[in-house]
């Protein structure tokens, strides 16, 4: 199919639709664009909206995405679309709560970075292991 | 029959433990498949914005991000992931021999190195070992959301920005079969793609509305997409690895049982013996 665009939409979590369309309209931040097969490339994040396929023979297919990306490549469309809902202050919240999460359960800890002593506990677990392999044959 | 009594009371709690092992291998099994199919739900993403990535490297804009720039290292930060609970064998062990001699060469240099945690068992680990422990999210659950990998892989990207790190990498196990886990090391900042072959002429995209802003997002997404991959991964580790080191277990538990039975037969028998020649004994007297 020669005046088709390949087109893929995935987010994290699944694949949701791969396959050609004749056009393909998403929701950019600047504004909705329309992209045609041969389109120039174009990369530009998406706001929650609808992303609209033309199948040809006036069949259209949509899907509603909460934001994302989109990539445009000569024969091939791209849609990254996000499961979570993106913005830079709530993002920051979620690092200050790991941050926090982390210093309380940090608390109570003394001592010094001691890989040595670490790695010693390691080789003893797993002679310990491997003894009770040895046991386990007899 | 002294000692009969008691073999029959262990045979009866090796049987309980035997059959909690039996029922959590078959737990294990069901999660693992349910674990496996999230797996590949997610590789589609991680395949097309590792394509997208690939094709931005080997474009040309005015704008390089920080992210894709190497730099000399100072400190570094560690990403670990492991499981919330035990009895999987020797899993998340093996991760953390993986990780201290990655970080062990570190620091013998003198890098500082700050660890972000997913699991119990991770942050318990680095704690123990008094490694500096920046972020941590555990209880991530047998089906991980993305939303949760956010906060704690944003941590160490903004500490990126800030130059507080130079380079970040993850350690996670890979899912090799439902026998073998590999603990293996990625390095997720300054991002590595593989420039695409086919894109080879300058050319530039249309960015909109700034490459900066694009680029910020979509390589945040794209390390974020790994960390999760990692995650997924990893509980479709754990349940493979749960589920074989039960299946031992409960096979040695029939070992155990067949041992202490045949010593209740023989202490039984001894038993008997002694009783027929204690009458015959006491027949012949008569």
């Amino acid at each position: 199919m020669a005046n088709t665009i390949q087109v893929d939409i995935v987010s994290a979590e699944e694949q949701i639709f791969s396959g050609e369309a004749y056009m393909v309209y998403a929701p950019a931040v600047m504004g909705e664009v329309g992209i045609a097969p041969r389109h120039t490339p174009l990369i530009s994040p998406l706001k929650p909206g609808e992303v609209r396929l033309d199948m040809g023979d006036g069949k259209e297919e949509f899907f509603f995405i909460s934001g994302g990306i989109l990539e445009v490549q000569p024969h091939l469309v791209t849609v990254l679309s996000d499961t979570a809902i993106r913005a830079d202050d709530l993002d920051e919240a979620a690092a200050i709560e790991a941050q926090k999460r982390a210093e309380a359960a940090l608390a109570d800890q003394q001592s010094d970075l001691d890989i040595a002593k670490a790695k010693a506990e390691l080789v003893a677990a797993a002679a310990q292991i491997q003894a009770i392999k040895k046991l386990k044959k007899k | 029959m002294a000692g009969g009594k008691e073999i029959k009371t262990k045979i009866a709690s090796v049987q309980n433990t035997q059959k909690i092992t039996a029922a959590m291998e078959m737990v294990a099994a069901s999660k693992m498949r349910r674990a496996q199919d999230q797996m590949f739900a997610t590789r589609p993403y991680a395949q097309r914005i590792a394509n997208v990535v690939s094709h931005v490297a080997s474009a040309h804009p005015e704008y390089k991000h920080p992210f894709l720039i190497d730099r000399p290292i100072k400190r570094i930060g560690l990403i670990a992931i492991s499981t919330d609970r035990g009895l999987c064998g020797g899993l998340n062990t093996n991760m953390f021999k993986k990780a201290l001699n990655h970080i062990g060469d570190f620091d013998d240099k003198g890098i500082e190195i700050k660890v972000v945690t997913f699991g119990t068992k991770a942050l318990g680990f680095f704690k123990r070992i008094g490694a500096k422990v920046v972020a941590e999210t555990s209880h991530i659950g047998d089906r991980p959301e993305i939303a949760k990998i956010i906060g704690p892989v944003q941590v160490l990207l903004s500490s990126f920005e800030k130059g507080e790190v130079d380079a970040i990498y993850l350690i996670s196990n890979e899912f090799v079969n439902t026998m073998t886990q590999q603990p293996t090391v990625t390095q997720l900042v300054p991002v590595e793609p593989a420039p695409d072959e086919e894109l080879k002429h300058h050319w530039d995209y249309i960015y909109e509305p700034d490459s900066k802003e694009v680029l910020d997002s979509l390589l945040e997404r794209y390390i974020e997409s790994l960390v999760y991959q990692g995650v997924v991964e990893n509980v479709a580790c754990e349940m493979a690895a749960r589920m074989i080191a039960m299946k031992s277990a409960t096979d040695n538990a029939s070992d155990m049982i067949d041992e202490l039975q045949l010593i209740y037969n023989r202490e039984r028998q001894a038993g008997i013996t002694q009783e027929i020649s204690e009458i015959v004994g006491g027949a012949a007297a008569v």
